[in-house]
């Protein structure tokens, strides 16, 4: 089966689909009865995992899938009713099945026994089946003939019209036959009638055959294995005793009489059904079909469709120089060509997306393990699973998501007991909900427990030395300082979010996505993070402006209006910070060129400036202090940090379209170069300002 | 010409597997994912030979051999079955729907090869 090598990535790309299936499915699983199509589901999983591993002879994976497969067709055809542990149990194959797949994928054995216990068990659960019908195995042993003396056969062959109508042919047959020996045929004719009564569908054809060979009974019918009941067969050993003749021979002639008379009826049946078959495939029109492309391949194209909206844009900003009102149609085509360029680049920005359910659809089974766990009843709420996301945010959001699961878990949810207690239902519900808001995907994860308790919060930050003893804080930023590193409000550290990886990391995954994580909660109600990520890493829409000679790119989604300030709406804070009053609200001004140049010109005249209002993730909006706003362009986004590092207030670079490379502000980096000093933060205080 | 084959199964690996080996035996093989899909197909043009599988999601392959044998153009068009079921009565009901044949996986290329050489006229 070597020439099936190449198959070996297909089938275990497959796996991995059917494994993620198998385990979504079985998380959901309930004591008693289940849904028909999860537990068919989890069936069709199983059993095309074994048929694969049986073609490239993983034996041991074999052997268990087919264990496992026996148990889910039992299941699902409604003969075994799951128990209270049964649930638990089938994940737990599931498990031992994912890894004697990867061990498989590895080219490694499985760890010794492994799969022992569960096949054990897996047995044990197929005897509870009720009223099982006796089960052959088939395992189609050769019978054990070791005559190798040639024997004579005489063989009686007649049709049935059923065999010529499930397209079974006797001369195949009768050419396999002659493949086991010397054969020689002769037709029986005696059965066609009289012209005025043939029926041109009925089968009337037989024959007599005569075989030479070194072999036995059962080779010669299995020959005729398929269709042993669409015929007479008889079949004589002449050396053999003469009296086991015959055993189902001259009904023949009756039978096809029979038949004749009763023909027309199936014939009549079948127009009608002709017109439901071809109707059923309005069923299938809505199927999604796919085809597989290796991610580089993709990396590729998005890479060379980037470069191509650059250089359409470099030449579009050469030719406008060029190009006035006389040359309308020059100017259509240009911008027609934009068009089609910016299309062209959502179709391939659009290959790279995928639906969260990638993502989400593990938590279930994390939810539930977690849950048993430490004692506690959980429901797990999913929403927005189809909301698309770049496949690489897909692949980074695994792990923070993850630990802020868990986190509510352990920390946000309370016991069973403590929530009776508070008159709280005993089930606690986690919410993990998507959706798509001004190009940015908003992740939630929430729970309705205990909520932040912002004076422990608080004390603990002072006792570890993050926030000066004295600080006087409002609850939106207590709240916010469990993202520091080094914070952990957990009062022991328990095995599960308690290892040292803190909300900080999760923060810095979410940062490094071009992501922000805030988090809102009520003591005793619950608390909800919210992450905003973009849809994607490598375009943007941006907004050029300009400061003390340099362009900048602002992120469009982050901006929420520009305004040309009047003397009266600004105000110089004490901490030598600046402030903006527009319509009531009191905006923080950031001078863009001081912020991110080391020439310590403070507070530029505004007044001569304009302002950009942006927003942070966490809803607070900022005032950035830029000399002029030139225009609006998608970018292609390239890391600074990859070939350069880091650099506060820089979200990365873009090529512009006159080709020169222009640093993108990362707003929230902005508001956080120069924090204001402890004494002022009320002044600027923003609360429930979002937009 | 060259003979046209329906491949029925919803597992990727399998379908490629049956592709290759058909196409390598010369034949043209054009797949459909589970019977309903199959069924899709078969509008398409005139078949020489159907493969297909018994556990699918949304039709399963017994269903479809019966839709096919009712459709006139597949009356006398060879169906095979290829499963890892090797389950009598799965048998039985697949021969009443009127399949040809029952191929029992995993299938070595050339005892594929030589059923389907077998069955196509």
């Amino acid at each position: 089966m070597d020439e099936f090598e190449q198959f070996r990535q297909t089938f275990f790309e497959e796996c991995a689909e059917l494994l993620e299936h198998l385990e979504e499915a079985t998380s959901s699983l309930l004591p008693g009865q289940n849904d028909p199509d999860v537990l068919d589901r989890m069936f069709r999983a199983v059993h095309s995992i074994k048929a694969g591993a049986g073609a490239f002879k993983f034996e041991r994976l074999v052997r268990f899938s087919h264990e496992f497969e026996t148990v889910m067709d039992l299941v699902r055809s409604e003969r075994i009713l799951l128990d209270d542990d049964d649930p638990d149990f089938l994940l737990r194959c599931s498990d031992v099945l994912h890894s004697l797949v990867s061990a498989a994928q590895n080219g490694v054995e499985a760890a010794e026994g492994v799969e022992h216990e569960a096949l054990e068990d897996l047995k044990d659960m197929a005897k509870r089946a009720s009223d099982t019908p006796d089960m052959p195995l088939d395992l189609i042993i050769p019978q054990a003939d070791c005559d190798t003396t040639e024997k004579r056969f005489t063989l009686h062959f007649r049709p049935h019209r059923g065999l010529y109508e499930s397209a079974n042919e006797p001369y195949l047959l009768i050419d396999a036959l002659a493949g086991l020996g010397a054969l020689t045929v002769k037709a029986d004719v005696s059965a066609i009638p009289e012209f005025k009564d043939f029926h041109p569908e009925e089968a009337y054809l037989a024959w007599d055959m005569d075989l030479l060979a070194v072999c036995n009974e059962g080779d010669i019918r299995e020959v005729f294995e398929f269709v042993e009941d669409e015929c007479d067969l008889t079949i004589t050993c002449i050396d053999d005793d003469v009296d086991e003749l015959t055993d189902t021979p001259y009904v023949v002639e009756e039978k096809g009489a029979d038949l004749t008379k009763s023909a027309p009826a199936p014939q009549a049946a079948s127009p009608v059904k002709a017109i439901q078959a071809l109707e059923d495939p309005n069923a299938g029109q809505n199927k999604v079909s796919s085809i597989r492309v290796d991610l580089s391949r993709v990396d590729r194209l998005v890479d060379m469709v980037g470069e191509l909206v650059i250089a359409q844009a470099v030449a579009l900003q050469s030719l406008e120089e060029l190009v006035d009102i006389r040359h309308v149609r020059q100017l259509q085509s240009l911008e027609d060509l934009t068009q089609r360029t910016r299309a062209l680049q959502e179709g391939v920005m659009a290959i790279r997306m995928q639906p969260l359910r990638a993502v989400f659809s593990r938590f279930p089974r994390v939810v539930r393990d977690i849950a048993a766990k430490l004692g506690k009843r959980v429901r797990l709420e999913i929403e927005g699973e189809g909301t698309e996301v770049d496949k690489t945010i897909i692949e980074e959001l695994s792990d923070p998501l993850t630990h802020m699961i868990r986190n509510c878990l352990d920390h946000g949810l309370e016991t069973p007991e403590e929530r009776k207690a508070a008159g709280k239902p005993e089930e606690g519900v986690v919410r993990l909900t998507a959706e798509q808001r001004n190009g940015r995907i908003l992740i939630r994860v929430g729970d309705d427990g205990r909520g932040l308790n912002p004076e422990k919060v608080l004390k603990k930050a002072k006792e570890k030395g993050l926030v000066s003893q004295d600080a006087d804080m409002s609850k939106e930023e207590i709240e916010n300082l469990i993202f520091l590193p080094g914070f952990s409000t957990a009062d022991q550290v328990s095995d599960l979010s308690g290892r040292g990886v803190g909300m900080d990391v999760v923060r810095r995954n979410i940062q490094k996505l071009g992501g922000r994580i805030g988090v809102d909660s009520i003591p005793g109600q619950g608390s909800i993070f919210t992450m905003a990520l973009p849809l994607t890493l490598a375009v943007l829409d941006g907004m050029l402006v300009s400061a003390r000679a340099e362009t900048y790119v602002i992120p469009l989604s982050a901006i929420v209006e520009t305004v040309c300030p009047k003397a009266s709406d600004l105000r110089d804070m004490p901490d030598s910070g600046q402030v903006m009053s527009l319509r009531g609200e009191v905006i923080r001004l950031i001078d863009v060129g001081t912020a991110l140049r080391t020439d310590t010109i403070n507070n530029v005249e505004p007044l001569r400036q304009m302002v950009v209002v942006t927003e942070t993730e966490l809803g607070r909006k900022i005032g950035l202090i830029v000399d002029g706003v030139l225009g609006q362009q998608q970018v292609v986004i390239k890391s600074l940090e990859v070939n350069y590092r880091a650099i506060a207030g820089v979200a990365g670079t873009a090529v512009l379209g006159d080709g020169r490379v222009r640093l993108i502000l990362d707003v929230d980096g902005l508001s956080e170069i120069n924090p204001p000093s402890q004494d002022a933060p009320n002044a600027l205080k923003q609360k429930g300002m979002r937009a | 010409m060259t003979r046209r084959v329906l491949a029925v199964d919803d597992s990727k690996t399998m379908r490629d597997m049956v592709s290759f080996t058909l196409k390598r035996g010369g034949f043209e093989v054009v797949e459909a994912e589970d019977g309903v899909d199959a069924i899709a197909r078969s509008a398409t043009g005139l078949f020489d030979l159907v493969i297909t599988d018994i556990n699918m999601p949304r039709m399963d392959g017994i269903t479809l051999v019966g839709k096919l044998r009712s459709d006139p153009r597949f009356r006398t068009t060879p169906i095979l079955v290829l499963t890892t079921e090797a389950d009598a009565t799965k048998k039985a009901a697949g021969k009443a729907a009127g399949a040809t044949g029952w191929i029992v996986k995993p299938f070595e290329p050339s005892q594929l090869l030589d059923v389907v050489h077998k069955v196509c006229r």
